[in-house]
């Protein structure tokens, strides 16, 4: 008799786990020394960062909300698809699998739609010592900051000092009226989108998040494999079936966690 | 034999159980894309020994510039222009080709070599069998891992040829230097570490899953041999001191690619000029997440040596090894505490006072755990009937060099005294008594103790023991120097060996010069070069007695040819896939030698009770 592959699918007396069920915990727990490292960032980054200079109200709350809510409710669908395989209910599974890729599709969507929203605001230096501030609406064809030629057309507003831009949850910041301008390039000093580069709560920000909406994308295509050609198994053996469903479903939970974490850190904070 | 190691026809559905090679596979499944746990440890052996002697090498080609600055290097010099061209005019070294040869040895030597060669082929090779487990928990994963691990070294080979060079900026990579040299070679280094990382996770995960979920029946966690709990431990290491270093090699290429400003303070100025940067990063953070792995990775490189060590001497003393249980408990507990100990690698960073004192009381308490480890070791030896055979002449020599290598490590503990010794050749010394004679050692002394279970032939005695004194003599002829050189205060990034240091004492006609080395220190360099020379010539006998002993070693007489009580010499030689036609029953602790009326001084764990 040859040794059988023991606990791919019964868990171990003492360990009361599958052997894949281990692993997954095991690679959370290194999941969570990888983002706990870059929020020790983020705590480093704001404590050293220049009184008056951490930025606050950068992000759009009312996205942020609905994306969270988008992705607690994938792991309510992940939840329900894990149960329906556990109680054999083939159909119920796949229609709930079905919601959890749609939903990690739209929340990646929504946080595309957010990253575009930074990479065509820019922060503008003036000649004149003041900075616009505001959304790129048009550039002139002859635009050309190095040859002092043409013009950009921008929707925000001017104001005095830099600080003034970092903490639009301000009564003033809020009160500010916004409007189009129109700013020749002569009278630029230095013109930047709201990229990683334009301050380390950028850099933190598009880091985590973007490191997080990886591990949105991972697990979407792991559920897709097992919502579509992954199924075979199903047939022949549904409760590891079931146990694979568990697996990516605790990772999904992870990612969930993960981003409850990230939307006050970000957002509200 | 044969006919019951042959795996039952698969089950309609069973197809997907992680070794589904069931009939002959083919060369590529045997050997390049195998599940088998043994294949692939023997895989990470031959690449980790492959980049140990290639780590080897760089140190020659800098021992050389150390020693004779601007000089050609005989012989490999106008290969090296051909091959890197500008770097290295007219076959010398320039000093940007030093920093990378430097910046590589140590990344090569650390995460290329010790790394794979202590934790993942020894564990591979032995930890599954030793538990009595068919495989690995997942094979699958640990086919993975290794291929990770070639994609990481091949890219990390790659960037020696790249325009500029391989990284520059050490093997810890400090930013803002690190960001700030203008070329690709750290682009190359931080993606060839995230895969090196991912490898290194992906084995973690896989033998604590092992350890775990695969213990054969009776196999209790304190029957366990002490290198399994060795490799738990290092595992836990990996797991969770890594992925720091990776978040921090995302960040510091978030800095070199999208220009961030993480570890770039402001006002930072590149060669005169104020950088077009954010700023606000803080360099500091680079320093504290690189040694949260940085400290843990040393116990990493560590612990793995003193579990060979152990199974070599219980072996050859032929009785048990005293202080198992404190064995076990002070692994765990260096294992807690190589946690917070990280700091004591910067106290010259301004961190301040406190801090500093917290980080200088836990490296003084991590202490203890070690030296009770060597301790029970050393004792271990008391009354035995020591079998001088070349794997115990490797182990019992583990033991003064890791014992040197600590303990020279305490000056460096205390913040005082290391004010003084802080990054000069006595660091090196240190560090390198722990790693070379220390765990180097104890992986030949591991290579000569399980490759017969592997190949079935021993390697040959004779040559070994030239191998052994040769690498014993000179390592220390190689290493012992540098301490004193260090307490000179010899820098250790010097491209020219600190030789216009010394050229300031000559031309003021004294050593009054703060810095300024004498010609006594200076002559050092000579005979570490050709210490390391002949270091080298050692290791020839070794690797030829390697691949002669595959064909024409002496032929093992039996599948337990120590006549050792562990479970991996209770199968056949080698192990079949599936390593145990039935799974083992233990019985026992791991070293039941010498027990008083037993019919041999060796009982294996699986012999059943009478």
């Amino acid at each position: 008799m040859v040794m059988d592959f023991p606990y791919i699918v019964e868990p171990r007396r003492d360990s009361g786990l599958y052997n894949a069920k281990l692993g997954i915990w095991l690679f959370l727990a290194s999941e969570v020394m990888l983002f706990g490292a870059l929020f020790s960032a983020y705590v480093l980054l704001r404590v050293g960062a220049e009184p008056g200079m951490w930025p606050h109200g950068w992000l759009n709350i009312p996205i942020g909300t609905a994306n969270t809510v988008v992705l607690i409710t994938s792991s309510i669908t992940t939840v329900l698809a894990w149960v329906s395989c556990k109680l054999r209910q083939y159909g119920r599974f796949k229609f709930f699998h079905a919601c959890t890729i749609l939903l990690a599709l739209t929340f990646v969507c929504i946080k595309s739609f957010e990253y575009h929203d930074k990479f065509t605001h820019y922060e503008i230096a003036l000649a004149n010592g003041k900075f616009a501030d505001g959304h790129l609406m048009e550039k002139s064809k002859d635009f050309d900051l190095e040859k002092k030629t043409g013009s950009v057309t921008i929707h925000g507003y001017e104001v005095e000092q830099r600080t003034e831009l970092m903490d639009l949850h301000s009564p003033e910041a809020r009160r500010r009226p916004r409007e189009e301008i129109t700013l020749p390039a002569a009278e630029i000093k230095k013109m930047e989108r709201y990229g990683p580069w334009h301050h380390t709560y950028l850099a933190i920000y598009f880091t985590l998040t973007g490191l997080h909406a990886l591990h949105v994308v991972c697990g979407a295509v792991v559920i897709g494999f097992l919502w579509g050609p992954g199924t075979r198994m199903w047939r022949t053996e549904p409760e590891r079936f079931t146990n694979r469903i568990e697996v990516s479903g605790l990772f999904w939970h992870f990612v969930d966690l993960v981003w409850i974490f990230l939307f006050p850190v970000l957002y509200l904070l | 034999m044969e006919a019951t190691l042959q795996h039952p026809a698969p089950k309609p559905g069973h197809e997907a159980h992680g070794h589904e090679d069931h009939h002959d596979p083919g060369f590529w499944r045997t050997y390049i894309f195998s599940t088998d746990h043994k294949v692939i440890g023997v895989q990470y052996a031959l690449g980790s020994l492959s980049f140990l002697l290639f780590g080897f090498f760089l140190m020659l080609l800098m021992r050389w510039q150390i020693s004779k600055p601007g000089v050609p290097v005989p012989v490999i010099g106008p290969l090296l222009e051909k091959a890197l061209g500008s770097a290295a005019p007219h076959g010398a070294l320039s000093p940007d080709l030093y920093n990378s040869f430097g910046a590589m040895h140590g990344t090569i030597m650390v995460f290329l070599a010790i790394v794979p060669l202590a934790f993942a082929a020894f564990s591979n090779v032995v930890l599954p069998l030793q538990i009595g487990a068919p495989d690995m928990a997942f094979p699958r994963v640990n086919m993975a891992s290794f291929q990770a691990y070639v994609v990481g070294g091949v890219i990390m080979l790659a960037s020696f040829f790249i325009p500029g060079g391989a990284a520059q900026a050490g093997w810890t990579s400090y930013s803002p230097l690190a960001t700030a040299i203008p070329t690709d070679g750290q682009t190359f280094w931080i993606i060839g570490m995230v895969f090196i990382i991912t490898s290194s996770l992906l084995s973690a995960v896989n033998f604590i899953a092992t350890i775990i979920q695969l213990r054969a029946p009776g196999m209790t966690w304190m029957r366990l041999p002490f290198f399994v709990w060795a490799q738990f431990v290092t595992s836990f290491l990996l797991l969770l001191a890594f992925p720091p270093l990776e978040a921090a090699a995302v960040m510091q290429l978030m800095d070199k690619v999208a220009h961030t400003s993480f570890f770039l303070p402001t006002g930072l100025a590149i060669g005169g000029q104020l950088a077009n940067i954010s700023g606000g990063g803080s360099p500091l953070l680079w320093q504290h997440l690189f040694w949260f792995l940085g400290h843990p990775e040393v116990y990493v490189l560590i612990l793995p040596a003193m579990g060979i060590v152990c199974e070599i001497i219980a072996n050859n003393t032929r009785k048990p090894i005293w202080g198992y249980k404190s064995l076990v408990y002070s692994v765990l507990a260096i294992g807690f505490l190589s946690f917070i100990v990280w700091a004591h690698h910067m106290y010259l960073t301004g961190m301040g006072t406190k801090v500093a004192v917290f980080f200088q009381a836990t490296t003084m308490i991590i202490s203890i755990p070690s030296v009770i480890i060597l301790t029970c070791l050393f004792i271990s030896l008391w009354g035995g009937s020591i079998r001088f055979n070349t794997p115990m002449l490797f182990a019992l020599a583990f033991l003064p060099m890791f014992g040197i290598g600590g303990l020279t490590g305490l000056p460096l503990g205390f913040n005082i005294s290391d004010v003084h010794l802080h990054d000069t050749y006595y660091v090196i010394a240190h560090f390198h008594y722990v790693v070379a004679p220390g765990t180097i050692f104890a992986l030949f002394a591991g290579i000569y103790y399980w490759l017969p279970k592997l190949t079935g032939r021993k390697l040959n005695e004779f040559w070994g023991r030239v191998h052994f004194w040769g690498s014993l003599i000179f390592m220390n002829i190689v290493f012992m120097p540098m301490f004193a050189q260090g307490m000179a205060g010899m820098l250790r990034r010097m491209a020219d060996g600190g030789a216009n240091y010394s050229a300031a004492v000559n031309a003021k006609g004294g050593a009054e010069v703060i810095g300024g080395l004498s010609s006594n220190i200076m002559e050092m360099h000579t005979w570490i070069l050709w210490g390391a020379c002949i270091l080298g010539l050692a290791q020839i006998p070794f690797i030829i007695n390697l691949f002669w002993s595959l064909k024409h070693g002496e032929k093992v007489e039996s599948d337990n040819p120590w006549q050792a009580t562990t479970l991996e010499w209770q199968t056949a030689t080698p192990p079949p896939h599936g390593n145990f036609p039935e799974a083992p029953h233990v019985y026992r602790g791991p070293y039941e030698y010498s027990v008083p009326g037993h019919a041999t001084d060796f009982t294996p764990q699986d012999e059943p009770p009478k």
